[in-house]
């Protein structure tokens, strides 16, 4: 469970251009909740997922993981719980090293980083059973640097990486949003795929409403630093894509796009 | 004959330095000029000891470990002060100066010449066949680079290693593995300082003296090395980055030799480093270029 509470966020604090974000900011996400969280630009939801990882430090809140108070943290250490996936395919692998060793490493979260080897030839096995459930032909690859792999390629296995040792946390922000729109389908099935399968609580940024509206068990959509819309269970079930949207629409000619 | 054997120990020594500017340029992605100033802490250092009778192999051990800490300096203050990557090692450099007058007893200049080191002793007089005693150094040289090799390419496959790797790669990705990239980067300019002072420590019980000066462009050297070798053999997969490396300070050396014999004196040294240096770099960008046409 990871509980907001009082989240207080400026930008440019102090300056002329000082922008607040979030205002009292309250969000609490239940265990095996999934959540898709919709808004237009500049509506705070990339902040919120930063705020949780600690890229961003707030100003002012609380953030409670598990009940342990995390909101001073440094980044790295909140990552032992929580697999995040980025927008940019770039992000969740190392371009310069094989598919294998990235497995490796992604295998080796949470052990210590020693003198052991960094391969263990015993877990080939295991890596290419893994590789094969994304039906991307990567399994027969394992020699080849990732940099050379396509952008949704990249994509899936920096997914797989993230979700490969225990975590209770997956952090997805637009991971779909670079993809042409088929491997965006591919790489969201296999999403819901492993989130069920390892029952994680899931905060997913997307900008599909479609896959806001297919995928996750709560809807959320924030709009300026709070929610015009928090759906949940059966309530979220009813909700469709022309029904987002017109509230969509809503609060954009608000803003004046 | 003397001019080759000349070029493959000065290739050979600085050889060393190149594999530790290898990790922080080509790994890290790290400038790291600090080993202008670690560099000549290893003969300081080196120096020192062998006049107070310490064994010249253990010499060389303590340098390597001096030169971790020089480069653990470095990586704090770029790290946990955070200082540009380029300043932080300026700023050791220049202090290093100091340090290292420090270190050699307030002389610019201290010779170690008729002292045990490890080129010169009883124990090799005595294995040595007679004809083989003028290849003593540079065979001594090769088996030194080659362990020095081999255990950095043995490292880099470690976890430990994979994460430095990871890290100049992908910093966010280390991060992800709930790794300390700062850490990850101290051990880095560690090691590669290390090697650096181990080089400049074989170079002071090899020629029998420190200097002050012998650090001013170690780092261009280091570089000039680093991007011959991996320019040369980027098409070889055979040749492991490391190896290229090797084969790059022995050509560099090669060239400046080359250049002093064709008429160029001693005291245009350095006006020939940086000269060629810069050949290096404008030819790899033309390489660049013609490359990413034929793709």
């Amino acid at each position: 469970m990871i509980e907001l509470k009082h989240i207080e966020k400026y930008y440019n604090a102090g300056t002329v251009n000082e922008m607040c974000l979030f205002k009292d900011f309250n969000l609490t996400v239940h265990d095996q909740e999934f959540i898709s969280v919709v808004g237009s630009n500049g509506s705070g939801k990339t902040s919120l997922l930063n705020l949780i990882c600690g890229t961003l430090p707030l100003d002012d809140g609380k953030i409670v993981m598990n009940g342990n108070d995390i909101t001073h943290m440094p980044e790295y250490k909140r990552q032992r719980l929580i697999g995040r996936v980025y927008q940019n395919p770039a992000m969740g692998t190392c371009p310069n090293m094989t598919i294998l060793e990235n497995m490796a490493l992604a295998d080796n979260k949470g052990k210590p980083f020693n003198l052991l080897p960094g391969t263990n030839r015993r877990r080939m096995d295991y890596y290419r059973t893994l590789l094969s459930t994304l039906g991307l032909g990567l399994e027969d690859k394992m020699s080849v640097k990732v940099g050379v792999l396509s952008g949704g390629q990249r994509q899936a296995m920096a997914l797989l990486m993230s979700t490969m040792t225990p975590i209770e946390f997956l952090i997805l922000d637009e991971h779909t949003a670079a993809l042409d729109p088929k491997t965006a389908d591919t790489i969201m099935m296999l999403t819901d795929k492993i989130v069920k399968e390892k029952k994680l609580t899931t905060i997913m940024v997307t900008h599909n409403l479609r896959y806001a509206v297919e995928y996750g068990n709560r809807l959320y959509m924030m709009h300026q630093g709070h929610a015009v819309l928090d759906k949940a269970g059966k309530e979220k079930e009813s909700l469709n894509v022309d029904a987002i949207l017109s509230q969509f629409n809503a609060i954009s000619i608000e803003c004046g796009n | 004959m003397t001019i080759i054997l000349g070029v493959l120990e000065e290739g050979l020594i600085y050889a060393i330095m190149a594999l530790g500017v290898y990790i922080t340029y080509k790994i890290l992605d790290f400038p790291d000029l600090s080993v202008d100033g670690t560099f000549p802490m290893g003969a300081a250092l080196t120096s020192t000891l062998i006049l107070t009778g310490v064994h010249p192999v253990l010499t060389l051990l303590l340098t390597f470990l001096a030169g971790a800490a020089a480069g653990c300096c470095t990586g704090f203050i770029h790290v946990k002060l955070k200082v540009r990557d380029l300043l932080s090692g300026i700023i050791v450099m220049t202090a290093l100066y100091s340090v290292n007058l420090r270190i050699a007893d307030g002389k610019a200049n201290q010779p170690i010449f008729n002292r045990d080191t490890i080129f010169e002793n009883e124990f090799l007089t005595r294995i040595m066949p007679e004809g083989l005693t003028p290849y003593t150094v540079v065979i001594l040289l090769f088996l030194i680079v080659i362990l020095c090799k081999l255990l950095l390419d043995l490292y880099l496959k470690t976890r430990s290693g994979y994460l430095l790797r990871a890290v100049g790669d992908n910093e966010t990705l280390v991060t992800s593995l709930a790794k300390d990239k700062g850490k990850v980067k101290i051990v880095g300019l560690a090691i590669a300082n290390a090697f650096a002072a181990l080089s400049g420590g074989i170079y002071c019980q090899q020629k029998g003296f420190f200097e002050i000066t012998i650090g001013t462009g170690a780092i261009v050297i280091g570089l000039a090395s680093v991007i011959i070798g991996t320019q040369l053999f980027r098409h070889f997969t055979a040749v492991k980055a490391t190896t290229a490396v090797i084969l790059g300070s022995i050509l560099y050396k090669g060239c400046v030799s080359l250049a002093i014999s064709l008429g160029m004196k001693a005291n245009d040294l350095k006006l020939i480093t940086a000269i060629l240096f810069l050949l290096i770099l404008v030819a790899g960008n033309l390489n660049g270029k013609k490359g990413r046409i034929h793709d």
